[in-house]
Parts: structure tokens; sequence; C-alpha cells
């Protein structure tokens, strides 16, 4: 036992990873796929996790591909337990694990067969295998599922099947290429756990990337990567001493409205970020952010203003550079908030059921929507959502139950329905060849707008989405950001009295989804009704009242602030949505 | 562990997988399986290159006994499905529509000109827009006039008996049946097919699905993905094959005179190089779509066309002879008209397997060079 302890600890001395003045360019074909990297060096150490922060496009994969051995680098080094990722990638390849995005298993292939595969591959000697097997399965709580095929698992499942499959030779350093993406919060609280249990006893190298910034403030030292280039690195306590003071939290009064408040700040330039975290706004400005947040709070406001801990989203926010003009909402209109309980009902289920085969999908749901509302329909992946949301827009039709929109029955009128709401898909589903304007005009004629209309509301579009500048580019070769406000106005070119938006957020990096969220509150003002689904918890608070889901099931349905108050315990006064989903999900696999 | 008991693991791991994959992926197996049978049927039935029941006119203008004698033979040629019309416009409207394909023409003079021992023309009109049937009936409709000539001398309505009397027999293929011919044919094209669009389409699912990334960073050698996706799909192609010939020969009765060894040995040459070609394909295409794509217009439709399959290559322009030599499904064409039809003709034979063990050699070669343990294509 001494040995184990000795070795660990020689080990944390030990880098597992060193890059040096690492730079990689695509050549023009593959230059659409993944994001290059300029003169990057960085270090990893044993027995720590090493978090890769950045938006979209950072070269985060890159940067892991090349340590992985899958690209070469085109000019500096990196070298991976002392071998050199060009000259040794063999030698690399059987001493690390590594998970791609999409995890690399065989849908075909049942759990034991995947495991058996990799560790067969990694030649994993037949004797130790039954052992090696069963602590795998039992980190993972796959043990039960041995048989069940790798395509029948459930996202948070395949997951921990991808790194089980990735640790079945305890490589001595671990790449997870943002291994969370699309799996619900206590899968990914779990993935964590083990993690962090791999380094603690077995004293591995961990290098992970993530777009989840809640998840870099958990690693040991953190790296920072921008457009391809190294911003800042070091642990998340040194990036948040850098912010003393720079970080504001406004309470409102009790009664007094949230979001017209979040709205008018995030409007300010000299206020870096807002957001709305647990029914209060935390504000990040460049210096004495208490005193900027008191200059632009609206007249007559009448909650409090205070200094807030930094966190390290805080101090990201504030290091990446913003390109061009933000969204400027309408925030200057009074901040005044309907009373929507009052607004007609504009969509309306009840008891409403879809099978598939024997399979209950969506289990007897029934809520109502509000004119002018913004509601949420919350989740991890195949709780229901989109099955849900697809009957909504008359897309699937329903097992059972009714869909009343605007008044009227879906079923009888259809077509009808059809023409008053507006839908973006989760996919992009523009047409990549066209430009903006001819993908706005096919959609605009397909909606049946009349010539003069049309270029009306196209003209709208421009101005509204900032997409003038974009004009005459084919969609396909927009940036993200760029491709989602695109979509987002084919569907309100019609001007739909109701918008279905699903997962918009999701693969959007963090400053698109502040934007989004701005935007969709300003035509939530304009009167518009907007249904949205989404998996990252946090966003739950831009929404009037939220739907969770799970197992098609209801698990709770209210404002941000009953759903939170669900959570509330002695240790935890103020839990976020997301502990209140977990709180909810374990009360349900509890009762299950 | 030495390295070669680690080699044997990784690849005993590999082919399982592959053949797991196979076994419960229902569209490897209608690749394989169903679609040679379908095609074996749609092309062993539907598709002949000779003509029977052609529908005519004969258009009687003389009813006397010689032309209604000669109606009577082109009725009773199997060939032919025969109207009888007295007016030649009638005939002439049928051509229009489509309803016949030639006209029999008997003018009203015939039988007294016959019986005065003139020679005497018959006049016929053919639909020439697919001019390769239009010949063949020209040619059915001589031999139904010879046969009838013939028929007289010998009965003595004729005077002078005939000097020489031509007797035909056809070679190989006795019954002159091209079903023959075909079917041993679209045994190499089902071939081609497995091989090359197969095994593009398994790589570039791999690709697509994102298992390819992580197989890459294991400590798989280069070699080991070669052969763990030959080694399957080489047996899988082989099943098809074998599942063919079988119905070929108890099905569509076709012969097999050569011997099974020398159609194993000799198939499996030409599925090592179809299977070549599919990796050399997939180790560039990584999108299913555009893999079916390119295997089709690079690997099925040379195959089928110039490969002498539908047409004897002899008769091609040149230019399209030169280019047939790159298609390997030419010799395996040229080495299964030959095992079926004819036997073990080693003459025949043995260069074109030659060949066959070349390209699969060159193609298989490409293949590993091109297979890369990175992402990007070099």
């Amino acid at each position: 036992m001494t040995n184990v302890v000795g070795s660990v600890a020689a080990a944390r001395q030990d880098a597992v990873l060193s890059v040096r003045n690492l730079s990689k360019s695509f050549t023009a074909k593959n230059k659409a796929v993944t994001s290059g990297l300029q003169d990057v060096s960085l270090e990893a150490m044993a027995a720590q996790v090493t978090g890769l922060v950045g938006a979209d496009g950072a070269g985060k994969t890159t940067l892991i591909r090349i340590a992985a051995g899958l690209l070469s680098p085109t000019s500096g080094s990196v070298t991976v337990l002392g071998l050199d990722s060009v000259a040794e990638s063999i030698k690399i390849q059987s001493r690390v694990g590594y998970m791609p995005q999409k995890f690399g298993l065989y849908q075909d292939l049942t759990v034991a067969e995947n495991m058996t595969l990799y560790a067969d591959l990694q030649g994993v000697p037949v004797a130790q295998r039954s052992e090696r097997y069963e602590q795998l399965l039992e980190m993972t709580g796959l043990a039960p599922f041995t048989r069940r095929r790798a395509g029948a698992l459930s996202g948070g499942m395949k997951q921990k099947l991808g790194l089980a499959c990735a640790l079945i030779k305890s490589p001595r350093m671990l790449l997870l290429d943002e291994p969370t993406v699309g799996v619900d919060p206590v899968s990914r609280r779990e993935l964590w756990k083990i993690v962090y249990k791999l380094v603690a006893t077995d004293g591995i190298g961990v290098l992970v990337s993530t777009a989840y910034l809640d998840e870099a403030e958990r690693c040991d030292h953190v790296v920072v990567l921008h457009e391809g280039a190294l911003l800042a690195s070091g642990t998340p306590d040194d990036f948040k001493k850098q912010m003393q003071g720079k970080v504001a939290l406004v309470s409102p009064a009790a009664g007094e409205p949230t979001r017209p408040i979040y709205t008018h700040l995030a409007s300010k330039n000299h206020i870096v970020d807002a957001t709305i975290r647990s029914g209060r706004i935390r504000a990040v400005a460049d210096n004495n952010a208490v005193n900027v947040v008191d200059d632009a709070l609206p007249t007559g406001f009448a909650g409090t203003v205070a200094k807030a801990a930094p966190n390290f989203e805080d101090s990201f926010m504030l290091l990446i550079p913003r390109k061009g003009p933000q969204f400027q909402a309408n925030g200057n209109q009074p901040a005044l908030e309907k009373d929507i309980a009052n607004e007609d009902v504009v969509v309306e289920t009840r008891s409403l059921q879809k099978f598939f085969g024997d399979f209950e999908a969506v289990k007897k749901l029934s809520f109502d929507v509000h004119r002018g509302e913004i509601f949420g329909l919350l989740g991890p992946n195949g709780a229901g959502k989109s099955t849900t949301f697809r009957m909504l827009c008359g897309l699937l039709p329903a097992s059972a139950g009714e869909i009343r929109v605007a008044g009227r029955d879906l079923r009888r009128s259809r077509a009808w329905a059809r023409s008053r709401l507006g839908y973006m898909a989760q996919q992009f589903s523009m047409y990549g060849q066209l430009s903006v304007t001819e993908n706005l005009g096919f959609f605009g004629k397909a909606y049946g707008l009349d010539r003069k209309r049309l270029r009306q509301r196209i003209d709208w579009a421009f101005e509204e989405f900032g997409l003038t500048p974009w004009a005459d580019k084919a969609a396909g070769d927009l940036p993200g950001g760029y491709k989602q406000r695109l979509a987002m106005a084919a569907a309100l070119l019609h001007e739909p009295e109701i918008l279905f938006l699903d997962e918009p957020t999701s693969g959007v990096d963090p400053f698109a989804r502040r934007e989004f969220w701005l935007r969709i509150n300003s035509f939530a003002q304009q009167g518009v009704t907007v249904i949205v689904t989404t998996h990252f918890m946090e966003e739950a608070e831009y929404c009037d009242r939220m739907l969770i889901m799970s197992r098609g099931d209801t698990l709770a349905m209210g404002t941000p602030a009953e759903i939170r108050a669900l959570a509330s315990t002695e240790e935890n006064r103020e839990p976020t949505i997301e502990d209140a989903f977990i709180a909810l999900a374990e009360g349900q696999a509890g009762e299950a | 562990m030495t390295d070669s008991n680690l080699f044997f693991m990784r690849m005993r791991g590999i082919l399982r997988k592959e053949m797991l994959q196979i076994i419960r992926d229902p569209s490897s197996i209608a690749l394989a399986i169903v679609l040679p049978m379908a095609l074996l049927f749609i092309f062993g039935y539907g598709v002949t290159l000779d003509a029977e029941n052609v529908p005519i006119a004969v258009v009687m203008e003389d009813h006397g006994s010689s032309a209604r004698d000669l109606a009577a033979r082109f009725e009773l040629s199997s060939h032919f499905d025969v109207i009888r019309t007295n007016s030649m416009v009638d005939a002439i409207k049928m051509v229009d529509e489509r309803l016949i394909d030639g006209i029999v023409r008997i003018k009203e003079d015939f039988s007294s000109r016959v019986a005065l021992g003139e020679t005497v023309p018959v006049q016929v009109i053919l639909n020439g827009v697919d001019a390769n049937r239009a010949r063949l009936i020209q040619g059915y409709m001589a031999g139904v006039g010879e046969k009838w000539a013939a028929l007289r001398r010998d009965r003595g309505e004729d005077g002078a008996a005939p000097a020489v009397s031509i007797s035909q027999r056809i070679w190989f293929n006795e019954s002159a049946e091209s079903r023959n011919f075909m079917v041993p044919g679209l045994i190499t094209l089902i071939m081609t097919l497995i091989g090359i669009l197969l095994t593009a389409l398994v790589v570039a699912r791999e690709w697509e699905r994102g298992t390819m990334e992580a197989l890459l960073v294991t400590p798989l050698r280069r070699i080991d993905l070669l052969l763990g996706k030959i080694l399957p799909y080489y047996l899988l192609g082989m099943t098809g094959m074998a599942l063919s010939v079988v119905v070929a020969t108890t099905v569509f009765q076709v012969p097999l005179r050569g011997s099974v060894l020398t159609l194993l040995l000799l198939s499996s040459l030409f599925m090592l190089a179809s299977l070549g070609f599919g990796l050399f394909l997939s180790a560039a295409i990584r999108v299913q779509f555009v893999a079916a794509q390119i295997s089709v217009v690079a690997g099925f439709l040379p195959a089928l066309f110039l490969s002498g399959l539908l047409f004897d290559l002899g008769s091609t322009p040149l230019a399209i002879q030169v280019v047939s030599h790159l298609v390997p499904a030419r010799y395996f064409v040229a080495i299964s008209h030959t095992l079926f039809m004819a036997g073990d003709v080693w003459p025949i034979l043995l260069p074109n397997a030659l060949v066959l063990a070349f390209m699969a050699l060159v193609f298989i070669g490409l293949a590993f060079r091109k297979l890369s343990k990175r992402l990007e294509t070099s």
C-alpha cells in the first residue's frame, strides 16, 4: 500500500502533458470542421484535472486531438507522458484513455461487448478483466445493464459507458472532449464524481474540454482558449482574485419583477455581463461594479445592490474580447411587468399522451400557456420535451388528449394553427448553399407572404438581427451565432403569435446564448408567446413559467421562484434551478 | 505479453465486433444477401437479349395457298406473335401506335408468281428504334423465309434441289440462351457491389457515428484496421457469391462446367480486388451518402457497362476497350463466362487471374497507404 501512495506522491510533480509553442492550421478543405491553434503552450499535471475552456471555435477539440495523436501539429511540439505525439503516437495511445465528443460507442453492441472490444484493442490481459469490469461497472452504475445495447442507453449512461471504455486499461492520462454536452445535470454531476475519484485514488492526469463554465470552476487548473490563442491560465482562484469588486448582485425588492431590470441592465454598454441567478441579477463591470450598477439602474428601483463573490464565469465573460455591437434590447421601455395570468390562454393541453409502440414517451401532460409568456420545457435528453414540442406544433399526432391553440382544436385546424406559429428546429434547417437573402425569401414565400410584405419583413429581419453584412453569404458558411439568428428570423417572417424554439441554445457559446435570451425577452414584451425547450437549467431563470419533465412525466411546474423553493433546505437556502432539478429527479428515482 | 499475442487479441476484438455488427444490422445483410438475389431474379427473368413473341403484322394482300402457307410459318415460329390483316394502312397504323414491331407484306401476285417458279420478294418493314432488336427480328424473319423455301424444296414443290444446305450449331451456349451468358456475368456485378459499396459504406458509417475516432486512439496498427475490415467482408461477399452460384445453377439451370475449387480461388482474387478498391475509397470518404454515390459511379457502373457483361467488348470503340482494361470486373467476367460455359480452360483463365491478383495487390496496397491513424487525409 505504501508503494501506491509513494508513486502517487511522486506523480504529483509530473507533467502528463506538455505543449510547447503549438500551432495548427488547416487547409481550406478541413477548415469548416475544426479551428486552428496559434502558439499555445501549456502543461497538465498528474493527479490534477486541467480544464480547457472556451467558446465554440476556440480550438479545444483540436488541442485534445493533437494530444491523442489524431492530428499532427503544424509547428511546435506536444509530449504526452514524456512521449512525442507524432513519433510515438502508438505508445501514447496504449497509455491514455480518450473519450471523443460522440463517445465512440458501437450502438449495435451491448455494454459488455463494447467493453470487451476496447479491452481487446488495448490488450488488457484476460486474467485481469473480470476484476476490472466489475470495478468499472460498479463505478459507473452500469452493472444491471451489461446486456443492453449501447444504442438503447440514455445519454447519461452512454457517456458513462464511453468513460468506462476509455478507462479499461487504467490509463495514466485521460483526455475528455466535452464529455457533458447534452447530458442531464444528474449524470453530469455523477461523471465529475467519478473523474475526481480517479484523480484522487489513481493519481491520473485529466485534460477535459468543456463549454460549461461552472465545470471549469471545479478543475484544479483552467486554461482559457479563444479563437486558437491562449488567453489565460491558472487556478480558478487565480481567476477569481482578479475579479474582486467587479461583480455586483442586484436583489429586487419583494414583489418587484426581476426580468425588466435585467433587460435594462444588460443593454448598458459598460456592464459587461448580466445574468439572472436564483432570482437576482449578477452584473459584471470592468471596475467598481456596485457604483456602475447603481448609476445604471432604472429610476424607482426599490431593491438593493451589493458586492458579490466573483466566480469563474464572471472572469471568463470579462476575459473574452467582444466582437461587434451587442444586441440592444428595447430595454429602455418602462419596466412594466404584464400580469400574465390575466392574459388569454394561447396554448392549452389536457392529458396529452404519446405512445411509440408500448413506450409511453409523454404521460398525461396538462398545462396552459398565456399570451406574451415565455414558457420553458425543461428536462434531460429523453425526457419527452421534443416529443411534446412536436405534438404542439402539429408535426406529430397525439396518441390521446387534447391540444388547443388559440382556442381551436389542433386536430381539426392544423393548417390554421400553423399559419399562427413559428417553429425553429433544433438542427440548423436553412439551405446551406443559398444566401441569407435567398433563404429568407424562400421561407417568406413558403408562408405565403406577398411580394410587398415579403420585402418589408426581410428588411425588418436584416435590421432586427444584424444580418445586413451577411446578406449575400451562403447560410452554411455563417458563424454559429449568426446561423441561429437567421433561423430565428425565418421563423418570425410571417409574424407568428406563438414562437416554438427547440433547443435554440445548444451548441451555441455563452455570448450568443445571452444575446438570444435578451432578444426573446423583447419579443415576449411585444406580445409574442414563446415556448422554448432547453437542457441548460440556469436558462430557466429567463422563463416566466416552466414545466420540468423527466421520463415523460411532469416533475414540477411553476415560476422560477416557485421551482427553486422546492429545493430550499437548511444547508442550501438559495438553491439554483439545477439544484431543484436534481432534488426532484432524485426524488423520482427514489419513488421508482 | 508478446507482440503477436497482442496482435491476435486486437484482431479477435475487431473481428468479433464486425461480425456482431453485420449480424445485428439488417442493412448489411440486405446489401449482401437480399440485393444480390433481387438482382439475379430481375436480370435472370426480366432482362434477356433474345427476342421472343415479337408482335408483328402479316399483311395478306394475296389469299392464295402459298401466301397462307407462308403466313402460317410466321405464326408457328416461337419468335413472333402474328396479327393478320388485309390492309397495309392498318398495319402502318399499328406500327405508329407501337402495337407491333414489324410488318411482313405479302403482295397480291405472290401465289401466282411462286407458282411460276419465280423468286418473289416479300416486303419487310421493321421498327428501328432499337437497332439491335430490329436486326435480331430481321434475322428471325429471314430464317422463317429460308425455312419455308427449304420445306418447299423438300416437298418437291420447287424445281431444283438446293445446292448447299446450311446447318447451324452454336457452341458453348447450345440453346443460344442469353441467360447462360447473363447470369455468370451478373455474379460479377453482385460481387462488385458487395466488395465496393458495402465496405465503403461501413467505414463511412464509423466516421459518421464517431466510432472511428475512438478506434484510432487505441494501439491499433494500420494493418489491424485493414485486416479487420477485409476479412469479415471477404467472408460476407463470398457468402453472397456462393448463394448466387447456387441460385444460378439450380433455379436458372445455368451449367457450371469448371471446377468449384477454381471458381472459389479466382473469385477470391476478384473479391479482394473489389474490397481493396472499396477500402481505398472509404479511406478518403467519410459520409455514407457520398460513399454510396461514388462507389456506384466508380465501381458499379463500370462493372455493368465496361466489363463485357452486357455487350461484347470486341465490338466497342477502341477507346472504350482501352478503358475497360482498368476495370477489374472485365477480367472476372471473362473468367466466369469461361468457368460456367466452357470449363477450366487455363490458357484463358490464367492471364485474367494474374491481372486480378495484380489489381488486388495494388488496390489493397493503396488502401493501406491511404489508411492513416490521423484524422486529416493526406
